[in-house]
């Protein structure tokens, strides 16, 4: 490439142009491109803005048929604070943090169990366990929600919190991310545990596990997100108010006090803040995660 | 195990390798297939206990009048299939859902595009336009309901005024049969574009900037550039992500519920509502589960064209 570069440019005038040409493109380009990247962005960002706004406004300025930005009688704590003192909102953030949790644990372990067995071990029937566990990625949960209600009512489990949990520890889907990964690591890290004669369970502990802290964290990051804004599910499973995750209580709240629109942003902008403010800290984690998670998912 | 070794060794005297070796590798193999189990076996209990059984049992329930209130087990053949491709409330969800899919699917892959072809120029402040393009990704879809019910208000919504000033009369966003399935797209696509963006962003951050330095040499441009090297190398991802956002778009439900119920006039109700209100409303469980099982069956065509697709490519 060097070559064709010193060839074409061996005027020295054109050499000049050469380097000034695409710069001077990009930066007419780049001003385009800004604008209607920061267009998009207010576009995206209006609706957070637009709640925030009525969250801080008294429920007369939320509901005059004027709408402001500025409020006329000023901005309030008042949404925000009935919100607390009238709803479950702690305990319900409480849950969907719990349920989430322990989701989000039971999946790891389990995922990764059967990924390293998949990924390291010869084992008869692998072959058909893959196939299985392949074809069931494509099983939509909506399909799944009769019977398993049907289930859970069985095993007496409807209104409590494992009704929740264990239906959504299954993540087929994870478990090929988690052994594509396990695949990459080299075989001679784990030979000299084998000649030491560690168990494979002890391998798996010391050796493969530390080795895949950033799948793991990818794994983790989104199935607790998915976990966390789950509705059909918790919707379906649980009617007691005391159990209720945060999607499920804000659709009882949205019923409740139908035309309380500050209380209802106020209620809404709770809700999204924990895992907003998650975002913010492990940003690059979670991009790294809905990358590597959502392409290697196919 | 240690008696079975010592077999082995006395029934193989001749080889001159280290018959301790072939023993131990045997000896492995058989405790490997036990060890591969054992790994398995946490997950595989799961697995049987809340998927495998709930799509036999579902099976088996679409296949007998089954219902809610009182349990009904006699098998009753295949008439619950025969009276939901008879039923038109079946057929309108399924079309429902079908255009739910088809007019989401081309803004949420194409704006993702642009979105990320957009960053892939190298903005500043990255962090900001990826945290505002993809922040509402991370909401429940109860938040993001709440927050379009608000905006699409006819009366005090935010959009309605806004369309005011230029003399646009009010619009029944949620209101209008014609314009409801609309307004379910356009605060799906503020919700979850954000998630194709991010895999067309990471796609495009893994071609080489080689090809884009001997491009930019030949003397190509932004646009000649993006549509000679980017698109072409992002083929395979935006097959994938089509073919991701179809699955999810069928499987369309909770924003729906929560923001129309399916309303108005059953104008937005998916097929996921349809069964859901069969099973839980009408307590009829096997007439529902025997309408999940032909909504399973579109998935798995769908499935099987992206697998007829995919491999036809990698071949």
């Amino acid at each position: 490439m060097a070559t064709t570069t010193l060839t074409r440019s061996t005027p020295a005038s054109g050499s000049r142009q050469v380097i000034r040409q695409p710069r001077k493109k990009l930066t007419v380009g780049k001003i385009a491109a800004v604008t209607v990247a920061a267009f998009i962005a207010v576009l995206w960002l209006i609706p957070f803005a637009w709640a925030t706004v009525t969250a801080f406004k008294s429920e007369a300025d939320a509901s005059a048929s004027k709408v402001s930005w500025f409020p006329p009688s000023g901005f309030t704590f008042d949404a925000f604070v009935n919100v607390f003192q009238a709803g479950n909102i702690p305990l319900w953030t409480w849950n969907s943090l719990y349920t989430s949790a322990a989701i989000t644990a039971i999946t790891l372990v389990i995922s990764a169990l059967i990924a390293y067995a998949l990924s390291r071990i010869e084992f008869k029937g692998k072959k058909v366990l893959m196939v299985v566990i392949i074809a069931a990625i494509i099983v939509p949960p909506p399909v799944l929600m009769i019977p398993l209600f049907y289930q859970m009512l069985a095993f007496k489990m409807i209104d409590t919190s494992w009704a929740i949990i264990l239906p959504q520890v299954i993540h087929p889907a994870m478990v090929f991310v988690l052994k594509k990964f396990f695949d990459q690591i080299p075989h001679e890290l784990e030979e000299a545990a084998v000649m030491d004669g560690a168990s494979r369970l002890r391998i798996f502990v010391q050796i493969i596990l530390p080795l895949s802290r950033p799948i793991l964290a990818a794994v983790a990051i989104f199935v607790f997100i998915g976990a966390w804004n789950n509705f059909l599910w918790p919707f379906i499973s649980t009617n007691d108010d005391s159990l209720l995750t945060l999607p499920v209580g804000l659709q009882t709240i949205k019923s409740a006090y139908g035309v309380q629109y500050a209380q209802n942003m106020a209620s809404a902008l709770l809700a999204a803040l924990p895992l907003i403010v998650v975002f913010l800290f492990f940003q690059r984690q979670i991009i790294k995660g809905v990358a590597t998670t959502g392409l290697a998912g196919t | 195990m240690s008696s079975s070794t010592l077999s082995r060794q006395t029934s193989q005297p001749r080889t001159t390798r280290s018959p301790g070796i072939k023993a131990g590798l045997s000896l492995r193999r058989s405790r490997d297939t036990l060890n591969g189990w054992a790994f398995a076996a946490p997950f595989l209990i799961f697995f049987l206990v809340f998927l495998i059984w709930p799509i036999l049992y579902g099976f088996y329930m679409s296949l007998t009048g089954k219902s809610l209130t009182g349990a009904n087990d006699t098998l009753i053949g295949f008439s619950n299939y025969a009276e939901a491709f008879a039923d038109a409330g079946m057929w309108r969800s399924l079309g429902n859902t079908l255009y739910f899919t088809v007019i989401s699917t081309v803004p949420l892959v194409l704006i993702a595009l642009v979105m990320a072809a957009l960053l892939n120029i190298g903005l500043p402040a990255q962090w900001l336009w990826r945290l505002s393009y993809f922040a509402p990704f991370l909401l429940a879809s109860t938040v993001v309901s709440l927050f379009f019910v608000w905006m699409y208000n006819p009366q005090l919504g935010l959009i309605n005024d806004f369309l005011s000033k230029f003399g646009i009369a009010k619009v029944g966003w949620l209101n209008d049969p014609n314009v409801a399935m609309w307004s379910i797209v356009i605060a799906t696509l503020w919700w979850t574009v954000g998630f194709n963006f991010l895999l067309y962003l990471a796609a495009m951050q893994n071609i080489p900037v080689q090809h884009y330095e001997a491009a930019s040499l030949d003397g190509a441009g932004a646009w000649r550039q993006f549509f000679s090297i980017t698109m072409p190398q992002l083929t395979p991802t935006t097959v994938m992500i089509v073919l991701l956002q179809i699955l999810a778009s069928l499987k369309v439900f909770d924003q729906i519920y929560q923001m129309t119920g399916g309303g108005p006039g059953g104008s937005t109700r998916p097929v996921v509502q349809y069964i859901f209100e069969t099973g839980f409303t009408g307590y009829r469980l096997g007439y529902s589960a025997a309408i999940s099982y032909i909504f399973f069956g579109l998935i798995v065509l769908v499935s099987a064209l992206q697998f007829v697709i995919t491999r036809r490519r990698s071949v």
